[in-house]
């Protein structure tokens, strides 16, 4: 790295200000002002949209191993998904998951 | 509406957030790790974790600072990571539109996945919870996670050894993510929008920081949109 000290602080402070730029744009301005219906519709869509995008790739080609999917893995991100959806309780997702990726692991590695 | 509901909410918000503490702090510990590796001093490792508050950008900020990519680049590519948050707080917009500014903008400096998911979620499932509640609902989850991701980053940075590869923690946030995001496949057109998130950010995985993910979640609005006014035709 060879940056002066005043770059990183410059890269830090732009990022900090960016950031909060863009999660501080809608609630910030708009407040209670009405959206179109349209807006609010799609709105509704936002976590589904986003997270299963986020995560695919990295059930799919995990880093770990060197992008190969990864049968342990795969099986983990189901059995988070059934049971998450199942019980309606992310607890209970995460522990399936979890478990399920450890054992796997676990049992993958004896073999 | 009174300042018991106020604190039960914010309790209630704090008891929700505490199962994300075993997904922050191996990560913020990673991220003091990575960033005292790569030649950041204390107060600026503390100072990313502090002002920036986003964990994936923050990771891809040091990265790109580790290969000397302009500054320009460097910032470009660590903001476009956390341009989903612009749809975060436009969503929150219909629930908490109407606290006063600087409660929203207390929220936006705030709003990260795991708060805003939780709290999403939340003001879905009851929908008669006042602004207030749900203001002191956000800033409960927060507090849970926000200042562990600090001290946790302190203490990643000073103890300065990796967690072991064999723990595999990567694929703990994934597993996080994926079962908060199951309970709100609710319908049919919930499920499409998450099968077309999923199928058009790896077929644009090659585009630059997470640009290819905001091209796939406004598809999957779309697609959800469009799925439930089927719906809605098909019922009469």
């Amino acid at each position: 790295m060879t940056y002066s000290t005043a770059e990183i602080w410059l890269i830090i402070g732009l990022m900090a200000a960016g950031t909060f730029a863009i999660r501080f744009s809608f609630l910030g301005l708009i407040g209670d002002r009405e959206m179109p219906p349209m807006v609010l519709r799609m709105l509704r869509y936002t976590p589904v949209a986003v997270l299963p995008g986020m995560v695919a790739p990295l059930v799919f080609w995990p880093a770990a191993t060197g992008g190969q999917p990864d049968l342990v893995r795969i099986v983990a991100a189901v059995a988070a998904v059934a049971f998450a959806y199942r019980t309606k309780k992310v607890l209970w997702g995460m522990g399936a998951g979890v478990v399920t990726f450890y054992a796997g692991l676990w049992i993958t590695g004896l073999l | 509406m009174t300042a018991a509901t106020d604190k039960s909410a914010f309790w209630m918000g704090l008891r929700d957030g505490l199962p994300f503490v075993f997904i922050v702090v191996p990560f913020a510990i990673l991220f003091g790790v990575v960033a005292i590796d790569a030649g950041l001093s204390l107060a600026q490792t503390l100072g990313f974790t502090i002002l920036v508050i986003a964990g994936a950008a923050q990771f891809a900020a040091v990265q790109l600072m580790l290969d000397n990519a302009a500054i320009g680049f460097v910032l470009l590519a660590a903001l476009a990571v956390n341009l989903r948050m612009a749809m975060y707080s436009a969503a929150l917009v219909p629930y908490l539109g109407a606290a006063p500014l600087w409660q929203r903008a207390l929220i936006s400096y705030l709003n990260f996945d795991q708060s805003y998911m939780m709290s999403i979620a939340k003001f879905e499932e009851t929908p008669e919870m006042s602004v207030p509640d749900r203001t002191a609902y956000f800033l409960g989850v927060a507090t849970a996670i926000a200042p562990l991701w600090c001290v946790a980053t302190l203490v990643g940075a000073l103890v300065g050894k990796a967690i072991p590869e064999a723990f595999a923690i990567d694929f703990v946030l994934p597993i996080a993510f994926l079962s908060m995001v199951a309970p709100m496949l609710r319908t049919l057109a919930h499920v499409a929008a998450a099968l077309v998130s999923i199928a058009v950010s790896m077929v644009l995985i090659g585009l630059p920081s997470g640009s290819g993910l905001l091209i796939a979640a406004l598809c999957a609005m779309g697609t959800g949109v469009m799925v439930e006014s089927w719906m809605e035709r098909a019922r009469g």
